[in-house]
């Protein structure tokens, strides 16, 4: 099987899966565990200055599917809540008992030089392989000037990363906050400050739900909410669009890419490593299932490697990324009809229902001699827009069929209707 | 309590825990997270065709949906709209023949969303709330109606009559409402005395007054009603049973699996009912296989069912086949009674073994007989015409038209005194219903 061996911002590791800092790395313990069940490294943690800071109860808040199956979870807590002598003392061990994993540790610090200094060269002595910024954190600590605080403004994001920069000689991570209009402004930043790589997203800031009896957000802390951090399966297509923003920006191209954020299965890996990624963080599938889900992320990743004959991560990785363009670059000209596969429909009606109320009209259903109902697409309306594709319950039966219509490719720059290339025209 | 049979231990005759055990619900229902998963399963189909099987016509995948999203008075109030005796529906349909069985799961190889249980979990949930009757009367019409019955389709006639604005007079021969709700379901379909509850649950709509003990033929006419009521709804399902037409037949020890049922539906406690050793049932229908199974659970030593055709010929579905067979009934097939032995009492039956011949059920000449303690016959009810004088029968029922008018102006009938389709509850709901709208069309025609 395909070896995953992967370098990541120079860092050699055994897979490209490590945990994110979060709850599953806050102690040796947990670690420890991870690193039995296969994880290649994790991400300590966050740490600061003691004393350490001191968390509520609840903490988190959860969006469900209707059959509990969870989408996203949204989070309140803060930093470790350990003090910092404890987390370096239990680094230091593990560091020496898992030679061949890697532990970065992750850090923030109130915005002054000295700070963010002193506390680097502490963790790398500890034996760190790297260190992370955490400018993520959208809850509790950016009320304390920290976190998202910073990594809400470049200038801060630059500085942050030059101070730790010229403090330590490990490679930097600088892990941005998703809660900005712009991805390219902080990761620009953290490249202009000299960090090794990136690491995204942190939370997306959220209420999770209103409790609607004691009318509160939630989580609730003796009836108030505050907004927390946003995570899991929900927040994978933002994560995936800013890290392939990232990836394809010339000036931010060659910034290597550790990418976070509603991964929970080799395909989510694979996904972020064919836009730019170099490796993946988890954490929330982890706190949804336990460790032993990096079993199936190192079978499946292999096997799916193997299968497309890619030797190594390095093969595949990027390979998405000259695919992902502006929506000027589309080709206008190219055209797909739904089709559904008669055998396999069972007559459900809601592919109908979806294009007749909210689409093209391109569904019709008409009674069959037998008793039950034919579903048929309507290729002169159907737009190929995909939506009874994605409600159809019954895989692979509503295909979307290229139209052969022997037109060239054709751009909206290029497109005789579009106003302002008439304009140009003209002139 | 399951569909599985509670068996004695170590041979001694079943404890009274055990058989009043062997009478509590037989599918217990859904907690809170089977209602959620379950709920979830469903597609929520468009033009469903579920619906199309239900023949009260339940939009199903809204009610379902109700469910899932956790509004489950509302949930509740689109059964009952449809179907005000959705409670006992959702515990006595066959499903598997109707809704369950057109569900598009079965089409996918998965299995088909537990509709029955659905409803009755958002059904139970608000009659044992403490909820306000769901419907409002239309403002008075100032018309009477008389209702001739207290079963499903009686009830729900009475029901809808008595929104649309009517009074209604329910006449009924027997003590207690309900029909066969309350003296014919099985007993672990119908537990927790649930037919009574759903009774009183339905006349909170007021405007509904049943006289006991009036019977049709006896102390009633129908000429009377007529003249004394604006409308007149028969809903008297059926009254009498076959007979076997052998010798012995009157033996004692010899009755009517009916009646059977209906002395153990009326007995609190079951396990003061005492049970023969040796109990044969004849028959092949859902009584035949519903006084078995109970003679099994009371207790009895050796239930054995004849029928006199085959498995794929026997009226009972699928599910009810099953059931004999999980409760320890021993079945015998081709099989019909010759003669009822005994003296006091029944003590043998001899059979004859049959076979198809030329589509014709013949006697093959072989013999063998069964020893008996009681023999339960079930071969099938009847309509009782007697005191239906003046009243057109077709094809052994009352004939009435699309509308439900009987050959009689002003009369409706429905249930399972008519053929509107098969004899079960949701059809004799739907039935008074649709004859109660009926009626009230022909009355604001014929004064209006
Ligand atoms: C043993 C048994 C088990 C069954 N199991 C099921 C099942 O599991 N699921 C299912 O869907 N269906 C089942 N059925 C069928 C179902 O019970 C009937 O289809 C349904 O009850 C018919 O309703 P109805 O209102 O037409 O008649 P009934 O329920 O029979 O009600 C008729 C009412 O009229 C009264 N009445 C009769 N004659 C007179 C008169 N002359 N004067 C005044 N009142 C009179 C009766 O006392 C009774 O209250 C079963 C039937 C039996 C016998
Ligand atoms: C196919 C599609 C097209 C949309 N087009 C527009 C649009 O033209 N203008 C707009 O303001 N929002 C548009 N939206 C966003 C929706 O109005 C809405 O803000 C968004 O879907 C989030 O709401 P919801 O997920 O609760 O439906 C579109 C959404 C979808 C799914
Ligand atoms: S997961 Fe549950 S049990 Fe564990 S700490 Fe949180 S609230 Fe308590
Ligand atoms: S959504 Fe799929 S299964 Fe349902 S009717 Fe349409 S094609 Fe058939
Ligand atoms: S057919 Fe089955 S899946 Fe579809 S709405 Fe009915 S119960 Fe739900």
């Amino acid at each position: 099987m395909a070896d995953l061996k992967c370098k990541i911002a120079g860092i050699e590791s055994i897979n490209p899966f490590w945990l994110a800092s979060a709850p599953p790395t806050d102690k040796k313990l947990n670690v420890v565990r991870a690193f039995e069940a296969g994880w290649g490294g994790v991400v300590w943690k966050t740490m600061g200055y003691d004393p350490p800071v001191i968390n509520v109860t609840s903490r988190y808040g959860a969006l469900h599917d209707s059959n509990r199956g969870v989408i996203g979870i949204n989070n309140i807590e803060l930093i470790t809540d350990r003090p910092l002598e404890v987390n370096l003392q239990e680094i230091r061990e593990v560091r020496e008992e898992w030679p061949d994993r890697v532990i970065i540790g992750s850090m923030m610090a109130p915005m002054m030089e000295k700070l963010w200094k002193d506390l680097a060269v502490k963790i790398a002595e500890a034996g760190v392989h790297g260190i992370e910024l955490n400018l993520g954190c959208p809850h509790g600590m950016c009320e304390r000037g920290m976190g998202s605080a910073i990594g809400q403004v470049p200038e801060m994001v630059e500085n942050a990363t030059r101070w730790v920069r010229e403090a330590v000689d490990i490679p930097v991570f600088t892990k941005l906050t998703p809660n900005i209009t712009d991805i390219l402004l902080p990761a620009e930043a953290a490249k202009a400050g000299g960090a090794d790589a990136v690491s995204l997203i942190n939370t997306v800031n959220s209420i999770a739900g209103v409790d609607l009896d004691i009318m509160a957000p939630l989580p609730s802390v003796d009836g108030k909410g505050t907004h927390g951090g946003y995570c899991g399966a929900a927040v994978k297509p933002i994560a995936l669009h800013m890290v392939g923003d990232i990836a394809r920006n010339p000036d931010t191209r060659n910034l290597e890419i550790s990418a976070i954020g509603g991964i929970g299965n080799w395909r989510d890996a694979a996904e972020f490593i064919a836009l730019g990624a170099s490796g993946v963080q988890v954490c929330t599938a982890a706190m949804l299932y336990g460790f032993r889900i990096v079993e199936d992320m190192i079978d499946g990743l292999s096997r799916f490697m193997d299968e497309k004959g890619y030797k190594a991560i390095s093969d595949f990785q990027g390979l998405a990324v000259p695919n992902t363009v502006d929506w000027n670059d589309l080709n206008m000209n190219f055209d797909l009809k739904a089709e559904i596969n008669k055998d396999l429909c069972i007559e459900c009606g809601r592919c109908h229902i979806a294009c007749e109320d909210t689409s093209h009209q391109a569904i019709t259903k008409k009674a069959k001699a037998d008793g039950g109902m034919e579903y048929e697409v309507v290729n002169d309306d159907c737009v190929g827009c995909n939506l009874c594709l994605h409600v159809c319950p019954v895989l692979d039966c509503i295909t979307m069929k290229p139209v052969d219509n022997g037109l060239p490719h054709l751009t909206w720059p290029e497109h005789p209707e579009n106003p302002i290339r008439v304009a140009k025209k003209e002139k | 309590m399951s569909e599985r049979l509670i068996v004695s231990r170590d041979g001694s005759p079943l404890e009274d825990s055990q058989i009043d055990a062997n009478f509590s619900d037989m599918h217990p229902p859904l907690n809170k997270t089977q209602a959620k998963v379950e709920s979830s399963r469903c597609l929520y189909c468009f033009d469903a065709p579920c619906i199309r099987a239900c023949p009260t016509s339940i939009d199903i995948p809204k009610f379902i949906h109700q469910i899932r999203t956790q509004n489950l008075t509302g949930s509740a109030i689109t059964i009952l709209s449809s179907n005000i005796m959705g409670g006992t529906c959702a515990r006595v349909c066959p499903t598997e023949i109707l809704c369950e069985g057109e569900c598009v799961l079965n089409a996918t190889g998965e299995k088909p969303i537990k509709i029955g249980n659905l409803q009755r979990y958002a059904v139970d949930q608000y009659l044992e709330g403490n909820n306000p009757h769901p419907f409002n009367r239309a403002k008075s019409t100032g018309r009477r109606i008389a209702v001739i019955g207290a079963g499903p389709a009686g009830l729900a006639c009475a029901h809808r009559s008595a929104v649309q604005g009517n009074k209604v007079t329910v006449f009924e021969n027997k003590a207690k409402p309900g029909g066969l709700n309350e003296y014919g379901l099985a007993a672990y379909k119908m537990a927790d005395d649930f037919a009574r509850k759903e009774v009183d649950f339905l006349l909170k709509v007021g405007g509904i007054t049943i006289k006991h003990g009036q019977v049709l033929g006896e102390n009633l006419t129908l000429a009377n009603l007529q003249s004394e009521y604006d409308a007149v709804f028969i809903g008297t399902g059926l009254g009498d049973v076959n007979n076997l037409r052998v010798e012995g037949e009157h033996l004692n020890g010899v009755q009517d699996a009916v009646t059977f049922i209906e002395e153990l539906r009326q007995t609190a406690e079951k396990h003061n009912i005492s049970v023969a050793d040796n109990v044969v049932v004849i028959g092949g229908g859902n009584t035949a296989i519903d006084a078995a199974v109970q003679a099994k659970r009371l207790g009895a030593q050796n239930v054995t069912l004849v029928y006199r055709r085959g498995t794929d010929q026997m009226p009972a579905t699928e599910w009810e086949q099953d059931l004999v067979k999980t409760n320890n009934v021993n079945v015998i097939y081709w099989s019909k009674p010759i003669v009822l032995k005994g003296g006091e009492k029944v003590e043998e039956v001899t059979f004859e073994r049959c076979i198809l011949k030329d589509g014709i059920l013949t006697g093959t000449g072989n013999f063998f007989n069964l020893r008996a303690d009681l023999v339960l016959k079930a071969i099938g009810q009847m309509l009782d015409k007697n005191p239906l004088a003046g009243l057109s029968i077709e094809n052994r029922k009352i004939r009435v038209d699309e509308k439900y008018q009987t050959n009689l102006q002003g009369v409706f009938a429905g249930g399972d005194c008519i053929n509107s389709g098969e004899d079960l509850t949701v059809q004799a709901v739907e039935d008074g219903r649709k004859a109660a709208e009926s009626m009230h069309d022909y009355l604001e025609n014929k004064n209006g």
